[in-house]
């Protein structure tokens, strides 16, 4: 548990911070994963810049119709910022799902997101909030979508060199409710599943919903299938237990010691049902 | 001048908040990890990756080069070292050699096979790594049943725990070779018996050696031990003429610190038509781990001896099988034999109401031995010194209102929901112990010191480390002294300093070590009475509220004038020596049996498996009780660690001896927010065998509580024919007998 020996820095500007990661530094902002990695000596990293140091990065604001989440944004920040629980309330009840209180005080959306920890909870929301990810080079900046962004297990879009910068969700209006449901590894608090769910009801039919889901597979993803299967229906438990039974679709689960492949598969399904019928109540 | 007798306040009995908590909660304890010392090095150890190996060949070369490198000591290295003890002896008990570091053969992920000593931890960690050592792996055996032939019965895992105290392990040795002297910190249960064994480990006289036990961070057992690290990091501190430091990481904890349970249990029952039990019968398969250590193989005859439970057979019948596995050696953990029993009996006492379709709390009321047959001898050899276990049941079943709740599961069960009620009604061997009956001496001791200032100060043999006996040792002596609890001061854990004693394990700290303070006490009163009585000059006194009263004229002395002129000795009472101290090693005639009865309700969510546990009533029989507060703490935690084993935590090894739940990513200690409301009630039945009537409580919740969740969780699932689940009970367990059985 003792971690190989690393420069360390507190970049003072984020121009700096991209310059030494253009030298092949890596970013560290909560440490929640990295630093356990680091002293099990699975991740070597040889330099560190620390973004958390930068302190104009964990702003939370609505500008231009949506919301913009600064990278290091701690959990807790987003969980008690009453922004986000008035106008993107799915992102708060996400955060407080996330670990215990002590990985909420430390750990930020950024680095999370980043990690792209297959199991981690945001995932599931930013998928089914169509999120965009701003990510910053040291010449350019660019703007990627979820579906783009959550490449691989603990592989997204960014590229070397690239930090995430900022997450920006839109605001839904009052037609539209949201739920994450969750099932918890014991031990580490992460997803076993999480399901997202963002419904949309017009005159008793449903006209929009979006699903997230983490845990089950190498990535978090859209459960396509589901959401048009939802489209036009009325919300009767039947429409919604047939559009939940096509969340885990083609998706090859994950197995482990916490849960076979099966019991994710059922667990989506039954947490997406779930999510889908507490969203639907939710619309005001 | 005639005084009044001052009523002074008492405090045994009261919700005393524990003294010790100030430097905890504020952070200026000192554990092992603060002792720093000038000249200080680090140890690190490298351990052997494989579970069974031959090694072929060691290389050092790079290491000892290495930056800030002092030394590296490989098996091969270290001389005149003894075993590492196992402290008990069975007639043909094999017992393998288990020297400090590995020399040809490694027998567990873990296996310590070398050290690194240099003057920064950090260096000698990367040290470590340039280490290479040829291995040629061999097959390793984890499941202690794939080592035997097969069984087919009733069976019934308890389930390899990791003790997981929130301080690890960790020795510092100081060596001062011109006084012939090793100070070594160790965080340990049993700091004398480890000076003991130490020292005969590393050939050294045992009154030039100094264990110190600062504050320890937990143990539940697994500091009641004696490790290959404790010799290994004074041998080097020995060698190199330097103090050393060894911190063992999390990772190390998990593999190289005893693991507690590990049974595979097969058990039979008999009874009569009308539930009358008439025996019970076990095979107990005991994976004993890798070599035994100092407890290792007394665990499992805990098991037995609490084997008929509270219920009144002399038909018990029991073979134990010690099986050595490529896995870490297990040894005492919480309750260390009885959770394993209780659970066993629990369960099958359940099986049984259910094959006679009677009401699992009627089967209890039924067979327990009752109040007028005390002292119970059992068919195990133990004599019961006092029960009644009948009125914590009933208490139980009132405060969770038991009848209303099975009325309540009826009508659920028609709506097809899964709601359980579980009773448990367990037993326990506390206060270890009478002498005869343990390995290393059962008694205590404890020496009280008045300062000429009428400062009181007490040393116990104990070992408080988190138990409160700061607290309710001070409770004592204040109520037997008549003086407050800020005069007082409890000192524990320094062989140079405290007299020798056992330590703190099976609960016995307060039962064995308060009751050895109570004697000293009763020893000290009388001198302060001898004294007072010379100062007032009246044969005809009494100590009360902290003075010696003269009953004729009503003058008194106070503590502080007699603790004064017994050092001053201008006048000395006849046959009286000057000063004021005592000390008693005392011998306790029996073990303490506590009981108790614990209900569980669950409700289980149909759809996913998962388990929520509804209500949580405890009542638990500790004897007299010193401090509500605390015993309210030691039931909270027990039933903790019970849901911990019940729910949640498991150490699983693959087929090649790998620990797959090393790290807390994996393995599911219960957190507060796991945790269900525990409603904690008491019976009081004192117990006849020591002075205060105290039985011991550190141990009740963890062994009530996990026969209690299983047998609530397959009272649930009853209707779909479920009859036992080993635990824990994960939601995909319980999902798959709903998916199944339905």
């Amino acid at each position: 548990m003792i971690a190989q020996k690393f420069e360390y820095t507190a970049p003072k500007s984020l121009d700096e911070a991209l310059h030494l990661l253009a030298s092949g530094a890596k970013p560290i902002a909560g440490g929640m994963s990295l630093i356990p990695m680091m002293k099990l000596r699975l991740a070597a990293p040889e330099h560190l810049v620390d973004l958390r140091a930068l302190k104009d990065l964990s702003y939370i604001r609505e500008a231009g119709g949506q919301l913009h989440i600064g990278a290091t944004a701690s959990h807790y920040d987003v969980e008690s910022s009453a922004l986000l629980r008035q106008k993107c309330p799915l992102l708060t009840e996400t955060a407080a799902a996330i670990g215990d209180v002590q990985v909420r005080n430390m750990g930020t959306i950024g680095g999370s997101v980043a990690h792209a920890d297959p199991a981690a909870d945001y995932p599931a929301a930013l998928q089914a909030l169509e999120a965009k990810f701003v990510l910053q080079g040291a010449k350019s900046e660019r703007v990627v979508g979820a579906t783009d962004f959550f490449v691989d297990a603990f592989t997204t879009a960014l590229e070397p060199g690239e930090i995430l910068r900022e997450v920006i969700v839109p605001i839904d209006d009052a037609r539209t409710g949201t739920s994450y449901q969750k099932m918890a590894q014991p031990a580490s608090g992460f997803a076993i599943v999480g399901v997202a769910a963002r419904v949309r009801q017009n005159a008793g039919k449903i006209s929009f919903a979006r699903l997230g889901i983490t845990g089950l597979s190498n990535r978090a993803y859209r459960a396509s299938a589901s959401e048009k299967a939802l489209e036009g229906k009325s919300s009767t438990p039947a429409d919604i237990q047939s559009a939940a039974a096509l969340v885990a679709q083609g998706i090859d689960a994950n197995s482990d010691l916490h849960a076979s492949a099966d019991y994710r598969r059922h667990l989506a399904v039954v947490h997406a049902s779930r999510a889908l019928k507490t969203a639907l109540s939710r619309i005001a | 001048m005639a005084t009044t007798t001052v009523k002074t306040e008492t405090f045994v009995g009261k919700r005393i908040r524990r003294r010790e908590d100030p430097r905890l909660i504020t952070g200026t304890a000192t554990y092992v990890e603060d002792v720093q010392m000038p000249g200080m090095h680090y140890a690190v150890i490298l351990r052997s990756p494989h579970a069974a190996a031959r090694i072929r060949s060691i290389d050092t070369k790079q290491a000892v080069a290495a930056p800030g490198v002092v030394c590296v000591f490989t098996g091969k290295d270290i001389k005149g070292v003894g075993a590492v003890p196992c402290g008990i002896a069975m007639p043909d008990l094999r017992v393998p050699p288990h020297t400090i570091l590995a020399t040809d053969r490694v027998y567990f992920v873990g296996h310590p096979i070398a050290v690194v000593v240099a003057r920064d931890r950090y260096l000698a960690r990367d040290a470590a790594d340039l280490i290479e050592v040829d291995y040629q792996v061999l097959p390793a055996v984890a499941d202690p049943e794939k080592a035997l032939a097969k069984v087919v019965k009733q069976r019934i895992v308890s389930q390899r725990l990791v003790p997981m105290a929130m301080e690890t392990r960790g020795v510092v040795a100081e060596w001062h070779g011109a006084d012939r002297q090793l100070n070594l910190y160790t965080s340990t249960q049993i700091p004398h018996l480890v000076r003991t064994l130490v020292a005969g480990m590393l050939g050294l006289e045992e009154n030039r050696m100094r264990v110190i036990a600062p504050e320890v961070g937990g143990g539940f057992g697994s500091k009641l031990n004696v490790y290959a690290e404790e010799a290994l990091t004074g041998y080097v501190s020995m060698k190199i003429q330097k103090p050393v430091k060894w911190i063992e990481s999390r990772r190390e904890n998990f593999t190289c610190t005893i693991h507690g349970r590990g049974h595979v249990d097969f058990y039979e029952i008999a009874a009569k038509r009308d539930g009358t039990i008439l025996g019970i019968k076990l095979k107990l398969i005991q994976d004993v781990g890798a070599y035994h250590q100092l407890l290792t193989p007394l665990i499992p005859q805990l098991s037995v001896l609490m084997m008929p439970g509270l219920y009144n057979t002399q038909n018990i019948r029991a073979d134990i099988v010690g099986v050595f596995t490529n896995c870490v050696p297990t040894d005492a953990y919480r309750g260390a034999g009885r959770p394993e029993a209780t659970h066993g009996i629990e369960r099958m006492v359940d099986m049984l109401a259910a094959e006679l379709q009677m009401d699992p709390a009627e089967i209890r009321l039924k067979n327990f031995v009752t109040k007028d047959k005390f002292p119970y001898p059992t068919a195990t050899g133990l004599v019961y010194d006092s029960g009644d276990y009948a009125t914590p049941l009933k208490k139980a079943l009132d405060l969770v209102g038991y009848h209303k709740l099975r009325q309540e599961q009826a009508d659920a069960r028609k709506q097809s929901k899964y709601m359980g009620i579980g009773i448990s009604t367990y037993g326990e061997i506390c206060a270890i112990g009478p002498s005869p009956a343990t390995p290393a001496g059962g008694w205590e001791s404890a020496t009280v010191k008045i300062e000429p200032s009428g400062k009181v100060t007490i040393m116990t043999g104990a070992c408080p480390h988190g138990q409160g006996e700061e607290t309710t040792f001070a409770q004592i002596a204040a109520d037997e002294l008549g003086v407050g609890l800020d005069d007082i001061l409890v000192l524990r854990g320094d062989t140079a300093v405290v007299q020798y004693g056992i330590g703190t394990f099976g609960s016995r700290a307060t039962a064995v070590g308060g009751s050895a303070l109570y004697y000293a006490l009763q020893d000290l009163k009388a001198k302060i009475k001898k004294f007072g009585a010379m100062l007032l000059e009246s044969e005809d006194v009494t100590l009360t509220g902290g003075k010696v009263i003269c009953n004729k004229t009503g003058n008194s002395k106070s503590l502080q004038e007699i603790a004064g002129a017994t050092y001053r000795a201008l006048k000395l009472p006849p046959n009286t020596e000057p000063g004021l101290m005592a000390t008693r090693f005392w011998e306790p005639p029996n073990f303490t049996f506590p009981f108790g009865a614990h209900i569980v309700v669950t409700d289980i969510d149909g759809e996913t498996g998962q388990i929520k546990i509804r209500r949580y009533v405890a009542v638990d029989d500790c004897g007299n009780i010193l401090n509500p507060l605390i015993v309210d703490g030691q039931v909270h935690g027990g039933v903790a660690q019970g849901l911990g084993q019940a729910l949640w935590e498991q150490a699983v090894y693959d087929d090649n001896g790998q620990l797959i739940t090393g790290e807390l990513m994996d393995y599911a200690v219960p957190r507060s927010h796991m945790m269900p409301w525990i409603e904690s009630h008491h019976t009081c039945t004192p117990s006849p065998v020591n002075p205060l009537g105290v039985k011991g409580v550190g141990e009740a919740g963890t062994i009530g509580c996990s026969p209690a969740v299983v047998n609530s969780v397959v009272d649930a699932l009853s209707p779909l024919g479920v009859r036992h689940i080993d635990m824990p009970l994960t939601p995909e367990k319980i999902w798959k007998l709903l998916a199944t059985k339905n």
